[in-house]
C-alpha cells in the first residue's frame, strides 16, 4: 500500500488492534501488550464513569478545562505528568524484568521491547519531565514575580491542550497500531519508510511535532512573562533563583525546540512525501538527523535540569533558614550553563566518524559545563552550612540530590572524553549516567517542588511521614536500579538489547530488577501520600499561606491564592522580599485602597485545539487524508474565529477584592505564629514566627 | 499638529531611505551576478557582503532596531539569536562537511 | 528635558497619540518578536541543511539547470516593495490618515504578496518540468524544504492581511487591532529578511557552488 492508494479509513484495519495478535498467537508477549491496552481502556472507562457518577462534568469544564488561570493550568500539567509518570515507570519495570529474565530472550519479543524503550524514553522526557517542569513554572512564576497571570493566558491554555493531545497519542498507540521502535531519538534509517513502513514512527513524529509547538509557545510565554510582567521594584537581580532558572530554560526552549521540529518534519517529509533528507539513496544523509536531533537534545536536558536547580535553591535556603548563598554566582552559573549548552551537542555522537579535532573541541566544551555546575553545588552546600536545617521532605530530596547528582555529573565528565566514550558508547553505562542525572536531578527536584508548594496550591500540607517513606524508596530504588548499570555497562552490555548471553551480567540484572520494584513501591507511595494527605486535610490546613517560613513573594498571599493572586500588586524592595518584610515586621500590610481587577475570561479554545489536533494526528498517522485536511481547515478556522472575540476579560470589582482580602487579613491577625519546631504539627496554620536569629 | 506632520514626514523618509538603500543593494547584487557570473569566490564574497549590508539596512530602517532606543532588549535578543544561529549553522556545516570529506560521500 | 521613551518594541511604534494601543502592544509585540527569533532558528537550520546538501544532487538537475535569476529578481523587487507598502500602511494608521489610505496600502501589500506567490509557484512548476522535484535528490529535498517554507509564511501573511481587513471593517481601529497591525508589519519585514538570506545562500550560493 502506498500513501496515495488508501480508502476511507486510510490504512486502519482490524489488525491494528492488539487483540488480533492475542487471538492469532497467544503468548506472554501478546498478554503484556493486551494488558497495556486494557489498562488504557479501563482507565478511560473508569474516569468517565467516576466523573458521571459524581456529576463532575460541569465543574470540570467550568473550573478547569476552560480556565485560563495559570494556577489551574499548572495543576493540570502536573496531573497529566504524574499519570504519564506512572506509565513510564511501569514500562521501566517491565524492561528491567525482561532483562532480568535472561540470559536468553526473556518473555518479550524484540519488537515489543523496542517499543517499550521508545515509549518510555519519549514519555519520560516529553510528557513527564517537560509538563511537570512547566506545570510548576505555570503555577509559580506569576506568584513569584508579583503578577496576576502570565503574559498570554489563553496561549498558555493552548500549550497545555497541545501537550496533552500529543501525550494522548502515545496512549492511543497502545490500543490502535503500535508505537515506534526507534528509541526516543528516532534515528533514521531505522525510522525511515524503507526500513519501517508501519505507523510507529508516525505516532512518534506527530506527537513530537505537536507537543513541540506547545512547548515552544510555553517558552515564549514564560520568557515574556518574566521579562515584562515583574512587579514594580522586582529588578532582575531581585528575582528568586527559581525565576532565573525558568527564564533560562524558556530561552533554551525558544532556541532549541526548532531543531527538533525541523528534524521530525524532515523525517515526516521522507516518510510521507518521499523526500530524501535522511534516506540511504539519492543523496539523503542520515547523519544530518543525528546532528539536528542533538542540537535540540542537549539543550533539552538543561532545560529540564535548570528548573530543578532552581527548586533546590529555594528549598535549601528555606529549610536552612538562611538566604541563598552566592546568589550572584548562581545567576551567572545558570546563564553560563544555558549558553554553553548550545555548544556541546556533538558529545552524543562522538563515534559518528568526524575528525579527532572536532571531537576534542566538543569534548572540552562539555567538560567546561562542569565548572558552573560545580559552582552551584558549592553554593548549595554553603547555603546549608551552619543553617538551622529542618529535615523536611523537600530537604531530604535535596540532600539525596546533592549526593547522587554529583555521581551522575562525574560520570558525565567521564563520558565527555571522546576516547572513553568510544568504549562505553551505547552501553548501559550511558543509561546509568543519564538516569543518574534525570532521577536525582530532575525527578527528585520536581517531587521536592511538589511537596514544597503543594500547601500553597491546595491549602493543606502533604503528609510528612509518607513523604519521608517516599523519599527513601525513590533514593534506594534509584541506587539499586541504576548504580549496577555502571558496572555492567563497563563490562560491555549494550543498551536497548532485549536479550543477552554473558552470564557475568546476571547478578547485576537481578539487583536492578529488585531496584525497579522498589521504585514501583516509591510510585505507589506517592499515591498513598496524596491519598492520606487528602484524607487528613483538616489537620494540615495552612490558610494563612506561609507554612515553611519561606522567603519569596508567593508565600505572602493566602493558600490557596485567590484567582487574581495579589489583591494589591506588591512593591518589591529587596531580594527575598517577603523574608525581609517579615524581619522588619512589615509583612501582611493593610492596603489603603483596592481597585477593580480585570482577569481573562474562560475560553474553550485550548480544549478545542486539543481535540482537533488529536484527531489531526490520528488521521495523519493512519493516512486518512480527508480527515487530516478537514482538521487542518478546522484548526485554522477556529484559531481565526478566536481572534474575532472581543469580550475576553471579566472584572472583579474592588469591593469583592476588599472583602476577600480583609477576611484573610483578619485570619492572619487572629492566628498564632508557630515556631519551626511545629512545622509539621496541626498548629501550623501557615503563619510563621520568623526565625530572626538564623536570618541575620 | 505641525510637530506631528513633521514626525510623520521623518518616519516616512526613514522607510523610503530604507527602501531606496535596499533597492540599490539588490540591483548591485544582480548586476554583479549578470556581469561576472558567480563562478569565483571573490564575486560570491562580494554578493554575500552586499546581502549582509541589506540585512542591516532593513533591520535599522524597517524594523527600527538600533542602539538609540530606551530599551535595548530587542537588540540584545537579536544579538543573542545571531550568536545561537552562528553556533548551530557553523557547527553543522563544520561537522557535516568534515564527515562528508572523511566518508568520501560526494565525488569531489 | 529628556523625552519620554517612545520606543518600546521592535518595528514602528504607535507612539503617544495611541498611548493605550501602544502600551497594549508592548508585551504582545515583544512576545511576537521572541516567536520570530524561534522561527529564525527554523530557517537558519534549513539554510544549514541546504548548505550541507548542496552536493547531494545524485545525478539529478542542479542549480544551474534549475534556477531562473530573472524570476528571482522580480520576486525580490516585489517583496521589497511590499515591505515598503506595509510600512506605509502602518504610518497611515499611526498618523490617523483617512481610512481609505490604510486600506489602499493594505490592498497593495496583499496584491504584491499574492503576485510573489504566483511567481514562486511558477518557478517551482518550471523546475518540476526539468525534473527538479523534491523526490529526485537530497539537494532538491533541501531546496523544497526551505524555499516553500518561506512561501508558506508569505501565504500566512496574506491570510492575516485579509482577516485584519475584515476585522478593521467590523470593529474599526481598536487598540487590539492596531497592535495586530504592528505585528503583521513586523512579520512582513521579517519575511523580507529571510528572503535576502534565500537569494544570497540558496540562489547565488547554489549557483556559485554547483
Ligand atoms: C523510574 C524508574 C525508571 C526505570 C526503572 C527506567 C528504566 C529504563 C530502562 C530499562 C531503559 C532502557 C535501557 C536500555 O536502553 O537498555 C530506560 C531508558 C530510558 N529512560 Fe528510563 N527508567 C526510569 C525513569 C526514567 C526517567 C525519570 C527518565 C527521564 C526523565 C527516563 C528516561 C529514559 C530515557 C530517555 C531512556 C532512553 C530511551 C531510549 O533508549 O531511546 N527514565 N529506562
Ligand atoms: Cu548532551
Amino acid at each position: 500500500m502506498t500513501t496515495a492508494e488508501t480508502g476511507f479509513f486510510g490504512r486502519l484495519s482490524w489488525d491494528a488492534f492488539p487483540i488480533a495478535g492475542l487471538i492469532q498467537t497467544p503468548n506472554a508477549n501478546e498478554i503484556v501488550a493486551n494488558s497495556a491496552a486494557a489498562v488504557v481502556l479501563v482507565g478511560v472507562v473508569a474516569v468517565v464513569g467516576l466523573l458521571t457518577w459524581f456529576r463532575l462534568w460541569g465543574p470540570l469544564w467550568r473550573d478547569w478545562l476552560t480556565s485560563a488561570d495559570h494556577k489551574k493550568i499548572g495543576i493540570m500539567y502536573i496531573v497529566f505528568a504524574i499519570v504519564m509518570l506512572a506509565r513510564g515507570v511501569l514500562e521501566g519495570v517491565v524492561m528491567r524484568a525482561q532483562q532480568a529474565a535472561g540470559p536468553g530472550d526473556g518473555f518479550l519479543e524484540a519488537e515489543h521491547f523496542a517499543e517499550l524503550f521508545s515509549t518510555h524514553g519519549t514519555i519520560m522526557i516529553f510528557f513527564v519531565a517537560v509538563p511537570f517542569v512547566f506545570g510548576l513554572a505555570n503555577f509559580l512564576i506569576p506568584l513569584m514575580i508579583g503578577a496576576r497571570d502570565v503574559a498570554f493566558p489563553v496561549m498558555n491554555q493552548i500549550s497545555l491542550g497541545l501537550t496533552v493531545s500529543a501525550g494522548m497519542m502515545l496512549m492511543v498507540s497502545l490500543v490502535v497500531g503500535e508505537f515506534s521502535t526507534g528509541g526516543w531519538t528516532a534515528y533514521p534509517p531505522y525510522t525511515g519508510a524503507a526500513f519501517n513502513p508501519g505507523v510507529g514512527p508516525d505516532y512518534w513524529i506527530w506527537a513530537i511535532v505537536v507537543s513541540g509547538i506547545g512547548t515552544t509557545l510555553t517558552g515564549i510565554n514564560f520568557a515574556v512573562t518574566i521579562y515584562k510582567l515583574r512587579a514594580p521594584g522586582m529588578k532582575f537581580m531581585r528575582l528568586p533563583m527559581y525565576c532565573w532558572t525558568i527564564i533560562c530554560s524558556s530561552i533554551l526552549i525558544v532556541f532549541a525546540m526548532p531543531p527538533l521540529g525541523v528534524a521530525a518534519l524532515m523525517l515526516a517529509a521522507d516518510r510521507y512525501l518521499d523526500f530524501h533528507f535522511f534516506t540511504n539513496d539519492l543523496g539523503g544523509n542520515m547523519m544530518n538527523y543525528a546532528n539536528l536531533f542533538w542540537l535540540f537534545g542537549h539543550p533539552e536536558v538543561y532545560l529540564l535540569v535548570l528548573p530543578a536547580y532552581g527548586i533546590y535553591s529555594e528549598v535549601f535556603s528555606t529549610f536552612s533558614a538562611k538566604r541563598l548563598y552566592g546568589y550572584n554566582s548562581l545567576v551567572i552559573a545558570t546563564m553560563s550553563i544555558a549558553v554553553l549548552s548550545f555548544t556541546v551537542w556533538l558529545h552524543h555522537f562522538f563515534t559518528m566518524g568526524q575528525s579527532a579535532l572536532i571531537n576534542a573541541v566538543f569534548g572540552i566544551a562539555t567538560m567546561l559545563i562542569a565548572i558552573p555546575t560545580g559552582v552551584k553545588v558549592y553554593d548549595w552546600m554553603a547555603t546549608l552550612y551552619r543553617g538551622r536545617i529542618r529535615f523536611s521532605v523537600p530537604m531530604l530530596y535535596g540532600l539525596a540530590f546533592l549526593m547522587l547528582f554529583v555521581i551522575g555529573g562525574l560520570s558525565g565528565v567521564i563520558l565527555a572524553n571522546p576516547t572513553v566514550d568510544y568504549q562505553v558508547h551505547n552501553t548501559l553505562f550511558l543509561v546509568a549516567h543519564f538516569h543518574n542525572v534525570l532521577l536525582p536531578g530532575v525527578l527528585f527536584g520536581l517531587l521536592a517542588g511538589y511537596n514544597y508548594w503543594f500547601p500553597k496550591a491546595f491549602g493543606f500540607r502533604l503528609n510528612e511521614f509518607w513523604g519521608r517513606i517516599t523519599v527513601l524508596l525513590w533514593t534506594f530504588g534509584f541506587m539499586l536500579t541504576f548504580l549496577p548499570l555502571y558496572f555492567v555497562g563497563l563490562m560491555g552490555m549494550p543498551r536497548r538489547s532485549f536479550s543477552w548471553e554473558n552470564p557475568d551480567f546476571h547478578p547485576y540484572m537481578i539487583v536492578a530488577v529488585l531496584g525497579a520494584l522498589v521504585i514501583l513501591l516509591a510510585l505507589l507511595s506517592v499515591i498513598v501520600q496524596l491519598w492520606i494527605s487528602i484524607r487528613d486535610r483538616e489537620k494540615t490546613r495552612v490558610p494563612v499561606g506561609d507554612p515553611w517560613d519561606a522567603h519569596t513573594l508567593e508565600w505572602s498571599i493566602p493558600a490557596p491564592p485567590p484567582p487574581y493572586n495579589f489583591a494589591i500588586i506588591p512593591q518589591v524592595t529587596d531580594r527575598d522580599d517577603f523574608a525581609a518584610a517579615k524581619e522588619r515586621g512589615a509583612a501582611y500590610p493593610t492596603p489603603d485602597a483596592y481597585e477593580d481587577i480585570a482577569m481573562p475570561r474562560n475560553t474553550g479554545i485550548g480544549f478545542l485545539l486539543c481535540v482537533l489536533s488529536g484527531i489531526w494526528m490520528f488521521a495523519l498517522v493512519w493516512w486518512i487524508w480527508w480527515l487530516a485536511a478537514l482538521m487542518t481547515v478546522l484548526i485554522i478556522l477556529s484559531f481565526i474565529a478566536w481572534t474575532f472575540q472581543t469580550d475576553t476579560e471579566e472584572v472583579i470589582p474592588a469591593d469583592e477584592v476588599r472583602k476577600q482580602h480583609q477576611a484573610w487579613l483578619d485570619l492572619v491577625h487572629n492566628s498564632t505564629p508557630v515556631d519551626r519546631d511545629y512545622e509539621a504539627a496541626p498548629e501550623n496554620r501557615g503563619l510563621a514566627r520568623p526565625d530572626l536569629e538564623a536570618a541575620t | 499638529m505641525d510637530k506631528r506632520s513633521e514626525m510623520h514626514r521623518r518616519e516616512r523618509r526613514r522607510y523610503i531611505v530604507g527602501y531606496g538603500g535596499s533597492l540599490l543593494l539588490t540591483l548591485a547584487v544582480f548586476t554583479i551576478a549578470y556581469k561576472y557570473g558567480i563562478q569565483t569566490k571573490g564575486v560570491y564574497l562580494s554578493i554575500a557582503l552586499l546581502g549582509l549590508a541589506q540585512l542591516i539596512v532593513q533591520l535599522v530602517y524597517f524594523l527600527h532596531i538600533d542602539r538609540r532606543r530606551s530599551s535595548r532588549e530587542d537588540l540584545d535578543l537579536v544579538l543573542f539569536s545571531t550568536l545561537v544561529l552562528l553556533i548551530i549553522i557553523l557547527g553543522t556545516v563544520w561537522i557535516m562537511g568534515n564527515l562528508a570529506v572523511r566518508m568520501h560521500t560526494y565525488p569531489m | 528635558m529628556k523625552r519620554a521613551p517612545t520606543h518600546s518594541y521592535p518595528g514602528l511604534n504607535l507612539g503617544r497619540r495611541h498611548a493605550s494601543a501602544d502600551k497594549a502592544s508592548e508585551v504582545v509585540t515583544f512576545g511576537f518578536w521572541v516567536f520570530l527569533m524561534s522561527d529564525l532558528v527554523y530557517f537558519g537550520l534549513m539554510f544549514a541543511i541546504y548548505i550541507t546538501m548542496i552536493d547531494a544532487q545524485a545525478g539529478g538537475p542542479g542549480p544551474h539547470e534549475l534556477y531562473d535569476l530573472k524570476s528571482i529578481f522580480a520576486q525580490t523587487l516585489i517583496l521589497l516593495t511590499s515591505s515598503l507598502t506595509v510600512g506605509l500602511a502602518m504610518l497611515a494608521l499611526k498618523y490617523n490618515l483617512p481610512r481609505a489610505r490604510i486600506v489602499l496600502w493594505f490592498g497593495v501589500t496583499l496584491v504584491l504578496g499574492l503576485s510573489f506567490l504566483v511567481l514562486e509557484i511558477r518557478d517551482f512548476m518550471a523546475m518540476a518540468d526539468k525534473g527538479g522535484i523534491p523526490q529526485r535528490s537530497g539537494f532538491l529535498s533541501a531546496f523544497y524544504g526551505l524555499v516553500p517554507l518561506h512561501g508558506l509564511h508569505v501565504a500566512t501573511g496574506c491570510i492575516w492581511l485579509i482577516v485584519l481587513g475584515i476585522q478593521l471593517r467590523l470593529f474599526g481601529l481598536t487598540d487590539r487591532l492596531m497592535s495586530r497591525v504592528v505585528r503583521l508589519a513586523l512579520f512582513w519585514h521579517f519575511l523580507d529578511l529571510i528572503w535576502i538570506g534565500i537569494i544570497t545562500i540558496v540562489y547565488f550560493g547554489g549557483l556559485s557552488y554547483g
